[in-house]
């Protein structure tokens, strides 16, 4: 039994190359061919090539991107939402990119805006208000793609996490799973509503070049890069001027992590960053209820026929 | 009269018609529509139904509440997470049947699939509006699979579950067509079918708790909980038996001429039957509820307004109907457990419109003056629910439902 099984997977490729190998390689016979099958079979049932403890374990995409968002730099001068709507040709604003009289309220990415900037008052330093940038923060193990009833959404290798409109039939889980807000939904639209969010400008970071928002920034207030080296830099920030800095880098550990990273002055709950976060990635929230699936499927038949077979047998017995 | 019936119906079409106006001539059919009851119907329609259609003409804006904020109204809140739970009742009936041995509930089995089917119906019709592009409804079945979301195991089961339910209601219909021979196999498969439903509503009775297990952040904590699947599961088998007892109710009042003496005379034996189950598993569940609440340390948050609305929730709307439904009980009383039925069936609707609206955002500053429904959307839940006591009543009129079929008598 094992035997043929640690033959079979091996047994295909010299397989297909023996037909082959009669007339362009006569050097390898038909000893030397088992011979490498068998110790091919054996590597595998050995698990020379397989760390089991590595097995399966996925942390991430290595060389995913993110951008480091410093709201100690952010002057709020609303450059990245301006760049943000021409790169993505999103339909022009009902008041214009200039205009400070939106900071009254806060505000949140909507099917038009993609991202959005908003101002709060600091109660310890008055005058000196601190601005926060909304956008999908683009998770390591997004809420959205594990709420996704038909896989509209995909974590990218560069770190971006992208919606496909053609799959999605507007159910919303999405969401109602963003930790964040992020995700804006085209109530307008009778037939074909989608949902709407940040890309990462992902088309510009694969040929090379970074997302609109940060080239606009005036005051390199949002940086991209590699999310490995911008943790880094948020760290060494901190370190440097711990006078300036709350001693967190929001997003690097919230839901699983996020590939936009956040620091600030102002402790994160006051500007309305959510605090109650677990650390684990969402999708570990509902493994459990999931895995419990199969086992329900194949064990309440057998407990129902159990039940079945006690109430025939009390009928028979009377 | 039964001669003149007989010459006019020799032919196939002739014959249907006839079943659908029930052996009345069209004139006098539609003389009997006129009730106070349908007046009223007809008006809500003729306001709902126009802003279903404004839906799919202006985009779901103009008739519903729903916002980034709050992706899901009150249209999903009532019609699918309360919809399905109070549809719990053709699993119920159909196991504690069929399996569990309870043969004297025989009456009340048909009525439990009936309403559980169109309960389900309905949650998807609901669904079907609420959803942005409701003709790509198969896609989780068909086109692309996301087996890491709940929902797409709710969307799979709630597919089959109907179609189950639909096989194991079929009998009835069969029935009313005279379809003696497939009427056969329908009966054949009821086991397998009650089975088969119970498998499905385990799962997704209980994923649509588990569907808010990804919102840790957003369901207030004494509402969050690991253990939601499971009050989900737990109360849908209370839902389920009360459900029963609260239609059964209704139509044994309003739908007297469609019921046989079987049913009416044994049915105040078996509501208090039911109520005894009923409260039994409100009791579990109650300390399920506590459970919760200790399991995640959430004391504390009992003395906060949201803490209130949660004591609210389990004290007044699951340990006193179950204190009323056990005092009926004991008392024999039908009317008593009537009673406790239907304020535990408002229980049932709390609970479910507290995880997913009331609760849902809690954080959110100015969070509670987003719940009010607006006028529209509140017309276009009474439009469909209007729909479902319409399509309800004309199956009970004409299927064998509350009644044995002449023809068809299982014992005896």
């Amino acid at each position: 039994m094992v035997k043929s099984r640690e033959r079979r997977p091996a047994g295909k490729d010299p397989g297909e190359g023996r037909g082959g190998s009669r007339e362009e390689k006569p050097g390898i016979s038909r000893r030397d061919c088992l011979k490498a099958l068998t110790a091919a079979g054996s590597a595998t049932l050995i698990g020379g090539s397989v760390d089991a403890h590595a097995y399966k374990k996925f942390s991430g995409w290595p060389d995913r991107c993110g951008v480091l968002a410093d709201l100690t730099e952010c002057v709020g001068c609303r450059s990245c939402e301006a760049a943000c709507n021409r790169a993505n040709g999103l339909p022009k604003p009902d008041v214009p990119f200039d205009e400070k009289s939106v900071f009254e309220e806060k505000r949140r990415p909507t099917a038009s805006a993609y991202t959005v900037v908003n101002r709060y008052e600091d109660p310890e330093k008055p005058g000196t208000p601190v601005y926060r940038k909304v956008q999908c923060n683009h998770c390591n193990e997004p809420g959205c793609a594990s709420a996704c009833p038909v896989r509209a959404y995909t974590k990218t290798p560069e770190g971006a996490v992208l919606y496909n409109k053609d799959l999605c039939f507007g159910c919303r889980y999405c969401m109602v799973a963003c930790p964040f807000y992020a995700p804006a939904y085209d109530y307008e639209s009778a037939l074909e509503p989608r949902v709407v969010k940040c890309t990462m400008c992902h088309g510009r970071v694969k040929a090379g070049g970074v997302p609109a928002c940060v080239e606009a920034c005036p005051v390199e207030a949002i940086k991209f890069g590699k999310r490995k080296e911008l943790i880094k830099i948020a760290e060494t920030r901190i370190r440097n001027r711990p006078d300036r800095y709350v001693d967190h880098i929001y997003g690097e550990h919230e839901v699983g992590g996020t590939s936009w990273l956040y620091l600030s002055r102002a402790p994160f709950e006051r500007v309305d960053f959510p605090t109650n976060l677990p650390e684990k990635p969402l999708v570990e929230q509902t493994k459990g209820f999931l895995s419990s699936v199969p086992l329900v499927l194949v064990l309440w038949p057998a407990f129902l026929g159990m039940a079945y077979a006690a109430t025939r047998n009390k009928e028979d017995d009377k | 009269m039964r001669e003149e019936s007989m010459a006019k119906a020799d032919t196939f079409p002739a014959r249907f018609m006839d079943k659908l106006l029930m052996g009345m001539p069209l004139s006098d059919y539609v003389r009997t529509l006129i009730t106070p009851f349908n007046v009223v119907a007809m008006g809500i329609l003729c306001v709902g139904i126009p802003l279903i259609v404004l839906r799919f003409v202006d985009g779901l804006a103009t008739i519903t509440h729903a916002s980034n904020e709050y992706p899901w109204s009150i249209l999903l809140g009532w019609g699918l997470f309360s919809g399905v739970p109070l549809s719990a009742t053709g699993y119920i009936m159909a196991t504690a049947v069929y399996v569990f041995g309870f043969k004297k509930y025989h009456p009340l089995v048909r009525l439990g699939v009936l309403t559980g089917f169109l309960g389900y119906l309905f949650a998807v019709i609901y669904l079907l509006i609420d959803i942005g592009r409701p003709w790509r409804i198969y896609y989780p079945m068909a086109v692309s699979y996301g087996p890491t979301s709940v929902l797409f195991l709710v969307a799979w089961h709630v597919a089959l579950y109907l179609t189950v339910q639909l096989l194991e209601f079929s009998p009835a219909i069969l029935e009313w067509l005279h379809s003696r021979r497939v009427r056969k196999w329908a009966v054949m498969i009821t086991i397998a079918m009650t089975v088969a439903g119970v498998i499905l509503s385990t799962l997704h009775q209980s994923a649509l708790g588990a569907l808010f297990l990804l919102a840790p952040g957003k369901v207030h904590p004494l509402w969050y909980s690991g253990f939601l699947p499971v009050f989900f599961f737990v109360s849908s088998i209370y839902a389920g038996l009360v459900m029963v007892i609260a239609v059964s109710t209704i139509l044994s009042r309003f739908m007297r001429n469609s019921a046989d003496r079987e049913f009416l005379g044994s049915l105040d034996t078996l509501t208090v039957g039911l109520g005894k189950g009923a409260c039994i598993v409100m009791f579990v569940y109650f300390a399920l509820k506590l459970i919760g609440v200790a399991h995640d340390d959430n004391w504390d948050l009992l003395a906060t307004p949201y803490g209130y609305w949660f004591l609210v929730e389990i004290f007044l709307f699951v340990l006193v109907p179950g204190f009323v439904l056990t005092r009926g009980v004991k008392r024999d009383s039908a009317r008593m457990v009537r009673i406790g039925a239907f304020y535990a069936l408002a229980g049932v609707i709390l609970n479910r419109l507290n995880v997913s609206l009331i609760t849902f955002n809690w954080a959110i500053p100015g969070h509670l003056h987003d719940l009010i429904p607006p006028v529209k959307e509140v017309f276009v839940v009474l439009a469909i629910a209007t729909l479902h006591i319409i399509i309800f009543r004309w199956i009970v009129n004409r299927m064998p439902v509350l009644r044995e079929h002449p023809d068809y008598r299982e014992h005896g």
